[in-house]
C-alpha cells in the first residue's frame, strides 16, 4: 500500500486504540481522520468505542472480600509480632 | 483507598515498617484485586491466583527491609507477584501461551472478516459489509447493560481481562500496567485493543 492511499474500513477499525492513545505517527493520524471525515459507518463504529470505554469506567473495580482482608491483617499482626 | 496514593511511597513504606495497620490495609485494599487480575494470567484458576497473591503479601511484608526505592512501590510489590506466579505456573507444568503477554504474535482481527466486503473487492475494498448500527442511548445506560458488560469482561482470556480492568476500571496508566505485566507499550495497546473491540461487540450483540 502506498502511504497516500486511504485506509479501509477494516483496517480503520484495528487503529481505533491506537488513535485514541495517540500512538498514531502524524502521517496515519491523518489519514485516519481523513477516512473518518468521510464515512459514516467508521464514526459509528469510532463512537461505539468511545462509549465502551466510557461504560467501563463506570463499572465498580473488584475489590478485597472482607475474608481475605481479615486474613491479611492477621499475616500482617502476625508479622509484627514476630 | 486514595489515601494510599496520594502518600508518598517512603512515607508509606515507614509506616508499614513501624507496623502501621491501617496503612497495610489501604494497601491490600489498592492492590489486592489488581493482583488477582495479574497472576491469573499465569496460572491455571482462580484459587491458585489467590494463593500466590497470599504469599505475594507476606513476602512483601518479609522485604520491605530491603525496599530501596529504585522503583515505585506499585512495581515492587508486582515484581514480587510476576516471579512468584511464574515459579507457580512452572510447578503447574502451565506454559503461558504466546497470545497472553506477546500478543503480536498471534493475530486476531476485532471483528469476523465477513463484516467487510473483500479486501480485493473493485470498488470498496474493505469497506462495511455489515455496518455498526448506532446504539439506543437509554438502553445503553441501563444496569442490565452494564451487567452485560461485565459478564463480557469476565469472559475475555486472562491477559486482555487484566489489561482491560487495569486501564478502564481501575484508571491506570499504560506505563503502570507494562511495569506490572512486564510488557511492552505495544503489546500492551494490543491486549487492550483485543479487550475493548471484544467488549464492543458483546455490547452490539445484546443492544443489536
Amino acid at each position: 500500500m502506498s502511504t497516500a492511499e486511504a485506509f479501509s474500513c477494516q483496517e480503520l477499525v484495528e487503529l481505533v486504540t491506537d488513535y485514541l492513545e495517540g500512538a498514531l505517527d502524524p502521517e496515519e493520524r491523518a489519514r485516519f481522520q481523513q477516512h473518518l471525515e468521510e464515512c459514516g459507518n467508521c464514526q459509528v463504529y469510532l463512537e461505539q468505542m468511545r462509549a465502551t470505554i466510557e461504560l467501563n469506567g463506570s463499572l465498580q473495580p473488584e475489590s478485597v472480600s472482607p475474608e481475605a482482608e481479615a486474613a491479611l491483617l492477621r499475616a500482617f499482626r502476625d508479622w509484627k509480632s514476630a | 483507598m486514595e489515601q494510599a496514593l496520594s502518600r508518598t511511597d517512603a512515607e508509606l513504606v515507614e509506616a508499614l515498617r513501624a507496623g502501621d495497620e491501617a496503612a497495610f490495609a489501604e494497601l491490600v485494599r489498592e492492590y489486592h484485586a489488581p493482583l488477582l487480575r495479574v497472576a491469573q494470567i499465569y496460572v491455571s484458576s482462580r484459587a491458585v491466583a489467590e494463593d500466590v497473591v497470599g504469599e505475594t503479601w507476606l513476602a512483601v511484608l518479609q522485604g520491605l527491609d530491603r525496599f530501596e526505592g529504585r522503583s515505585s512501590l506499585k512495581t515492587w510489590i508486582f515484581t514480587i507477584l510476576a516471579n512468584r506466579a511464574k515459579t507457580r505456573a512452572i510447578r503447574e507444568r502451565r506454559t503461558i501461551p504466546f497470545s497472553a503477554l506477546q500478543p503480536e504474535r498471534v493475530p486476531e482481527p476485532a471483528l469476523p472478516p465477513e463484516r467487510f466486503r473483500d479486501p480485493e473487492d473493485p470498488r470498496w475494498p474493505g469497506h462495511w459489509a455489515s455496518p455498526p448500527q448506532a446504539w439506543p442511548e437509554d438502553r445503553l445506560l441501563a444496569a442490565e447493560t452494564r451487567e452485560k458488560l461485565a459478564e463480557a469482561i469476565e469472559a475475555l482470556p486472562a491477559s486482555q481481562r487484566a489489561v482491560i480492568s487495569l486501564r478502564d476500571l481501575e484508571g491506570w496508566s499504560s506505563e503502570e500496567i507494562c511495569n506490572a505485566l512486564e510488557i511492552s507499550e505495544t503489546n500492551q495497546r494490543v491486549l487492550l485493543h483485543r479487550a475493548r473491540s471484544k467488549v464492543r461487540k458483546a455490547l452490539e450483540e445484546y443492544l443489536g
